[in-house]
């Protein structure tokens, strides 16, 4: 086939850029150096839009030893231990094909863990469909947890935590976003850089096949009325592989055969081979009749893009192939020399005796477009005057019960019961609490992690937004007793050749970075997924933040259940009663406009703080962050985890008893304390200055306010627990 | 007391119950299914996961497995052989035990704390257990125990039966049936009460910290009976 412009556009290449791949290479590229070029400059693998704004990102840190540019980022975590972990999206194809879209999703980002050495421990999900109502999203939701679930549960792999969100904005582009955490000594981390010349280069798992051809195109591009005819490009997942795959390299890695080490991922063996030979300022040599195939005739077009899953790509030290083979053997994997690292800083393809194609990598990586794209600021919406006469026909019990029942407040335990979450023996915090807890293994330490995305605060102000949704981690991490550590991002947004969806991109990011910096919570990894956008309608903004913390004795681990009756039960942090864009105005008043509520730095840090101050001299029992739905949605919970009531106090001085319980201000956490506690915390809390209210006592089986409020707990479970099952079952 | 636990490709359980029957004290080894023989061991056990990808029926893979003549030849011989989830449809396959393991009712994998009720104590695992009643851990997709009438006869008239899906307070019904299997059976024996198959995981609940410890008492009876 002849390459043509026409041929460069179908590829997803722009006009403008195949100009400048021919004007680089300085003569046509053949059809194969085409399929590579657009396989390394689309928006996926190429971060041409988002590069010049990601370089902003807080990345360093006193623990981080693996920032953003690996296949994860790594922090230390004491006793040569270290933590690996990155979050990554797998929308587009999730849309398409839910349960093989999401499954490889979780593959993907298990290799990207152990791929540098660890093995993972803990998995993690945020995932966000269209409106319940909406055709499409019974089915999408049961795909891909079962998709998830489905990958999981057989590489044994606890899944601890995540979050489920419908939004309408959802409805023609879902979000599957998929993190891992991994374990590993960090004097035995293994990167990507390739180093040292006539080095043979490996290929190791499944053989390829025609599958995920052009998956990273697609991933790069909106939808329209054609995307049932995209289902090809979604690859298809093989956990039993990949469980074999990660003892088979964890097993080599035990010594030191191995000097580079990359999966392929998204543009396959085209990205791997390119990277590792761009990291290590090399040229690389690939035989492409080598390469394990497991459909007859594939041509090197088909080979290079290829999406199959369960690959890996090694540079090996020469002499230790027979050694590294018979690993492979053992666990029945293909295994096989595909290629070598050269001096040419070249990627030079050979087939049938034939050299296919040649392109100085520089070309490939480092000369990739990248994008000013212009972008529109967000106004603060002005802050919506409520008229509180409306409010007295609204009972207090009554919006309790149907903000608990809210598709975005209720219970998920219908998802989390298809992911198997204890396997590993070492989960001491199911999902379901704030953070999700594991043990590390075999000592006392355990690490927390969360996830967490706010797409109406950052709709509404993508600045505030992404500020908040840090903060929101940072509080979930210390509401299990964790010290919160460092951050991965998942920056889900639309068309970025749009100037609104650019700027909403834009200010996110310039959140996320204000906030991770003052807190000290380092992005050390992520990714990013534009063009979330079908036939012109795209979605909210929705970076997802996973946090991670660590416990450094698992003993004193906090969860929200109240424990013990006659606790004291306080308020931590000030409440202004901040009901603009809170689920309260949503549901009742039927209200979206004004603006998130402020973010405080100053005091998300110092109440953090002190919060694990008190859980560190264990004066309190338990703890949870106040977010969605106010203080009454959080006592809610508390109480029915805990099966325990609470009276609440007759509080002094409240203006507005709806702004106060249903408001959604920052910075705010609930503690139960002992009474015997009680003078050493209020004492901590003067020490720094920190606001609290009394706000009741734990007492009897159901939740008391004045006359307002006198529900059983059994009333709050069925509002809260049987939502989700209801609509799945209905 | 030495005991045996035996890696298929897509064991995942098997790490688990090393730690665990390490903990308890047993002196534990771990066996590749390509081996020809099993050290001398106590206790064989088939771990929990997915053998072989699971892609057939459960379990059907491994139990053609090199190493699973030994296995069964251990069991004909009066050895002890424990499976766990895929290590009871393993067992099932194997023929050790009766019935099979279908697809749960509800159609999902569930992992999930479930009461169990040991019906049976004249047996080398349950024999002085102190409870009657255990809060153990299920995770699988297929633990929806099935047999013929005739089985099932057998299966009760020897008292076979060894452990039942039940509620906190003892109830067997179909409210405590987490999964659908017949007459709420979570595990069960062979004809000589030495091959015993459950899908609960009793490894996963040995400390407090985690979903629950009444797994320890399940490990430490094995050993008290066998002093």
């Amino acid at each position: 086939m002849e390459v043509t412009e026409a041929v460069a556009i179908d590829h997803g290449l722009k006009k403008e850029e195949f100009s400048k791949i021919c004007e680089l290479l300085k003569r046509i590229p053949n059809l194969t150096e085409l399929a590579i070029f657009s396989a390394m400059w689309n928006e996926h693998c190429s971060y041409k839009s988002s590069r010049k704004h990601l370089k902003k990102m807080h990345t360093k840190g006193k623990q981080v030893i693996q920032g953003p540019g690996e296949n994860a980022g790594i922090i230390d975590i004491g006793d040569d231990d270290a933590i690996v972990f990155k979050i990554e999206s797998h929308n587009h194809p999730s849309f398409i094909e839910p349960y093989q879209g999401a499954a490889t999703g979780v593959g993907g980002i298990m290799r990207d863990v152990f791929t540098m050495g660890a093995r993972p421990i803990a998995n993690l999900n945020s995932i966000h469909f269209g409106s319940p109502q909406h055709k499409k999203t019974r089915n999408l939701l049961r795909g891909v947890v079962k998709g998830i679930g489905g990958y999981g549960n057989c590489i044994g792999v606890p899944t601890i935590a995540g979050q489920t969100t419908f939004d309408e904005s959802y409805n023609g582009n879902i979000l599957v976003n998929a993190m891992t955490l991994g374990l590993v000594n960090k004097n035995k981390i293994f990167y990507s850089k390739a180093a040292g010349l006539n080095k043979p280069v490996i290929y190791v798992g499944s053989k390829t096949g025609r599958d995920g051809i052009h998956g990273a195109s697609m991933a790069s591009a909106t939808f329209d009325d054609k995307i049932e005819e995209k289902k090809p490009t979604v690859q298809v997942g093989d956990p039993f592989t990949e469980k074999l795959l990660l003892e088979a390299c964890l097993e080599l890695m035990a010594d030191n055969s191995i000097i580079a080490i990359q999966d392929m991922g998204a543009a396959g063996l085209t990205s791997s081979s390119v990277e590792m030979a761009s990291k290590g300022n090399l040229g690389i040599e690939l035989n492409l009749s080598e390469v394990p195939c497991r459909e007859e005739k594939m041509t090197p077009y088909e080979i290079m893009l290829s999406e199959s899953q369960e690959r890996m790509l090694i540079v090996l030290e020469k002499g230790k192939e027979e050694h590294a083979k018979k690993i492979f053997d053992k666990w029945n994997l293909d295994f096989a020399v595909i290629g070598r690292t050269t001096d040419t800083k070249k990627i030079e393809l050979i087939f049938d005796y034939k050299k296919v194609a040649e392109i100085p990598i520089n070309l490939l990586a480092e000369n990739a477009p990248i994008y000013d794209r212009p972008w529109k600021k967000t106004k603060l919406p002005q802050k919506l005057k409520f008229d509180k006469d409306e409010f007295k026909s609204i009972k207090l019990s009554d919006s309790l019960k149907k903000i608990l029942s809210n598709s975005n407040i209720s219970d998920k335990k219908w998802i989390w019961d298809q992911y198997d979450h204890t396997v590993m023996g070492d989960t001491i915090q199911k999902p379901g609490g704030d953070a999700g807890v594991v043990r590390v293994h075999g000592t006392n330490k355990a690490i927390a992690a969360s996830v967490d995305s706010s797409a109406l605060y950052c709709f509404s102000h993508p600045l505030t937004g992404g500020k908040q949704i840090v903060c929101e981690s940072y509080r979930n991490l210390i509401s299990v007793g964790a010290k919160p550590i460092a951050i991965t991002n998942c920056l889900n947004f639309g068309n970025p050749e749009k100037e609104k969806n650019m700027g909403e991109f834009v200010e996110c990011v310039e959140g996320i970075t204000e906030a991770s910096k003052y807190l000290d919570f380092p992005v050390v990894s992520g990714n990013v997924s534009f063009y979330n956008e079908t036939k012109d309608k795209g979605i909210k903004p929705t970076p997802t933040i996973g946090g991670v913390g660590l416990i450094s004795d698992y003993q004193q681990m906090l969860t929200m259940d109240f424990k013990t009756e006659g606790n004291l039960v306080y308020v931590i942090g000030k409440t202004d009663g901040h009901l603009d864009q809170s689920i309260f105005a949503r549901e009742l008043l039927n209200e979206k406009k004004g603006p998130p509520p402020t973010v405080n730095l100053f005091n998300e840090k110092n109440i953090g703080e002190t919060i694990l101050d008190l859980s560190r001299k264990n004066l309190i029992v338990s703890c949870h962050d106040v977010s969605l739905g106010g203080i009454l949605t959080a006592v809610s919970k508390m109480c029915i985890k805990g099966k325990r009531g609470i009276k609440i106090n007759s509080l002094k001085g409240l203006t507005n008893k709806y702004e106060y319980f249903f408001g959604e201000d920052q910075a705010r956490y609930i503690v139960e304390i002992p009474e015997a506690s009680l003078k050493k915390v209020k004492e901590i809390l003067n020490k720094y200055s920190v606001h609290f209210d009394e706000l009741g006592t734990v007492n009897g089986q159901s939740i008391a306010y004045k006359d307002d409020i006198n529900l059983s707990i059994e009333e709050l479970a069925d509002a809260h627990k049987y939502w989700l099952k209801k609509y799945m079952d209905s | 007391m030495r005991s045996s636990v035996i890696i298929f490709p897509g064991s995942n359980c098997d790490r688990d119950m090393d730690v665990a029957l390490k903990k308890f004290g047993f002196k534990n080894q771990m066996v590749w299914h390509n081996d020809q023989s099993i050290p001398k061991s106590d206790l064989i056990v088939l771990p929990g996961g997915f053998s072989y990808g699971d892609y057939l029926r459960c379990g059907s893979i491994a139990s053609k497995s090199k190493i699973i003549k030994s296995v069964i030849d251990f069991a004909n011989s009066g050895g002890l052989v424990l499976g766990i989830c895929n290590g009871f449809q393993i067992l099932t396959e194997t023929g050790l035990l009766n019935g099979i393991l279908q697809q749960n009712k509800f159609l999902n994998f569930i992992c999930s704390n479930v009461f169990i009720k040991v019906k049976d104590k004249q047996n080398k695992y349950f024999r002085d257990l102190k409870k009657d009643i255990l809060e153990l851990h299920i995770a699988h997709n297929e633990g929806n125990y099935f047999c013929s009438d005739d089985e099932l006869k057998l299966l009760e008239d020897n008292n076979q039966i060894a452990v039942t899906y039940c509620g906190e307070d003892g109830a067997e019904n179909e409210a405590t049936n987490p999964n659908g299997a017949i007459k709420n059976i979570a595990g069960i024996f062979n004809k000589n009460k030495n091959v015993l198959g459950m899908m609960p995981h009793p490894e996963r609940m040995i400390d407090k910290y985690l979903s629950g410890e009444d797994g320890s008492l399940f490990f430490k009876n094995i050993l008290d009976n066998f002093k």
